[in-house]
């Protein structure tokens, strides 16, 4: 009531009483873009406890979310050490792959030569499957945890390079133009033209990276091995399965999952962080 | 400029032997069907792109690396050609960053551009929430803020609806009014160049060439009563005319 009444005091008119709604829908729809997909989550999972109580499907085919969640807790002992395994590889690989892309794309456009000399290495890398090539990494690498660390690198590399190389090379021509005409250096051009107008696409890079570099770093691990202490998650899942331990495969999984929402979320902060006050991705739209 | 011939790495002759005497303090337009070269003699001058053949002589003793004049030379685009990730103040304090002025030293000088663009309470905006016309003005701005005795344009204001045109002309104007400063504008409107110009160059396409210069002297204030006066409706007959002219010699040449 106070609303209105303010309202009606200040500069009162239907425009006002529309302003109202939209504020008030506004609101609605902000609660419900939270609430909806939280619920949905959580019928989903209520189904899959309902499933099982009701069908009495047997733990080691598959268990409820409560079993999961005991395993999460009683075995966490074991899970949350190869946990941090699991993400220093991510992350590692992450970081390596940023640097490096970013640093090669740099590179690669000064010179169409230097783009000519060095692309098909990043082609013959990205192209040959990383599975394939992750038994001979173990061969050739001083340790397990190294080679599991360039697979998931090798793999998050290509995005990050070709969506820079593609950024910088993606630069309006009139705004060169522009630096040209003032004199700018090689240098100054990067600096407050080039990298700036490549933020979207490093984002995307960035993005589809991180993404998969968590998935790289599992599916390096299933197929090099690893045991003991160095064990990340995916020797926990595989483990699990040998020994017919199903609530703590699901809890692995659940660790890999979250892991991966949490890669997701951080890699669109950081996104939006980059581009919010300029870029149209990261905008709504105003009508 | 002298004798200036461009000739594209795609074989095609795009000015041929041009050769143009610009007097300081003149409004000079350069009018012309498109594909005349117009654009490419504004960028020959303006150092984007050495011509094939000839020279550009500057007053000027002061010539940098790229032969041209050290910071006397302002470009505004067709587009208003802004970075989207900068303000207006950082568009416009970009030609005073890349020769190494500091912020704080900028600051004045960027708001005396601004202010004279009328965009004073704009700085904080990012180009995206701006109108066509005040992107322009922005550009415009950035190209004064070096206090260039130089200004090119070229076509800038192809893309904007009548009124905006009409009120930037009259900016434009006022600005070479009070500064002083050389303007040569490209356009292919034969009333924006009749209104702005005391000079207009008429070019012929195929090959790009000077075809009529026609100095322009008028007495009369150029503002909303000169657009409807009789001396402009005749500038503008005498300057369509040789327009057509140099569209048929352009064609024939085909």
């Amino acid at each position: 009531m106070s609303q209105i009444a303010a309202i009606s005091d200040g500069e009162a008119g239907t425009d006002s009483a529309v302003t109202m709604v939209t504020n008030r829908t506004g609101t609605v729809e902000r609660v419900l873009s939270i609430v909806i997909p939280i619920v949905m989550v959580l019928l989903a999972i209520a189904a899959w406890q309902t499933h099982i109580v009701v069908n009495q499907v047997p733990r080691y085919i598959m268990p409820a979310p409560l079993d999961v969640i005991r395993a999460l807790v009683t075995d966490w002992g074991t899970l949350y050490p190869s946990l941090l395994v699991t993400l220093r590889i991510t992350f590692s690989a992450l970081a390596i792959a940023l640097v490096g892309g970013v640093g090669l794309a740099i590179i690669l456009v000064q010179s169409k030569w230097i783009e000519l000399a060095l692309f098909p290495f990043a082609v013959i890398l990205q192209v040959t499957p990383m599975i394939a090539i992750a038994p001979l990494l173990l061969i050739y690498m001083p340790d397990t945890q190294s080679a599991l660390l360039t697979c998931a690198f090798v793999v998050a590399f290509f995005p990050i390079l070709s969506n820079m190389v593609a950024g910088l090379k993606g630069v309006d021509h009139n705004l060169l133009n522009l630096f040209e005409l003032y004199g700018a250096s090689r240098w100054q051009t990067l600096i407050h033209l080039k990298l700036p107008s490549a933020m979207p696409y490093f984002a995307a890079g960035l993005r589809i990276g991180g993404g998969l570099s968590l998935i790289a770093s599992v599916v390096a691990e299933f197929a090099a091995g690893s045991a003991g202490k160095g064990a990340g998650l995916a020797f926990r899942l595989l483990e699990s399965g040998y020994r017919l331990n199903y609530p703590r495969l699901y809890a692995a999984l659940l660790l890999l999952m979250l892991t991966g929402v949490a890669i997701f979320a951080l890699t669109s902060l950081i996104s939006w962080l980059l581009l919010h006050r300029w870029h149209e991705s990261a905008i709504k739209r105003e009508n | 400029m002298r004798n200036v011939s461009k000739v594209f790495s795609n074989g095609t002759l795009a000015l041929k032997d041009m050769s143009l005497d610009v007097h300081r303090g003149e409004f000079l337009s350069l009018l012309g069907p498109s594909g005349c070269g117009k654009s490419t003699a504004l960028r020959i001058i303006a150092g984007l792109g050495a011509p094939s053949s000839g020279d550009i002589d500057w007053p000027s003793s002061k010539i940098n690396a790229r032969g041209l004049p050290e910071g006397d030379v302002g470009f505004v685009f067709q587009e208003p050609t802004l970075m989207p990730w900068q303000t207006v103040w950082g568009n416009v304090y970009l030609p005073l960053r890349l020769t190494g002025v500091r912020k704080g030293d900028a600051d004045a000088r960027i708001m005396e551009a601004l202010s004279a663009v009328g965009l004073a309470d704009f700085t904080k905006s990012y180009p995206r929430e701006l109108s066509g016309g005040m992107k322009m003005r922005v550009s415009i701005a950035r190209a004064l803020v070096t206090k260039p005795k130089l200004l090119l344009m070229d076509e800038p204001f192809a893309a904007l609806d009548e009124i905006t045109r009409q009120k930037l002309n009259d900016d434009v104007l006022r600005l070479w009014r009070e500064t002083g400063i050389t303007v040569i504008f490209v356009t292919h409107s034969v009333f924006e160049s009749a209104f702005l110009s005391n000079r207009i160059v008429v070019m012929r396409a195929r090959p790009g060439q000077v075809y009529a210069d026609l100095p322009l002297v008028t007495s009369a204030v150029r503002d909303e009563n000169y657009r409807t006066s009789e001396e402009y409706r005749a500038t503008t007959d005498t300057v369509s005319r040789a327009l057509q002219e140099a569209i048929m010699r352009g064609a024939q040449a085909k």
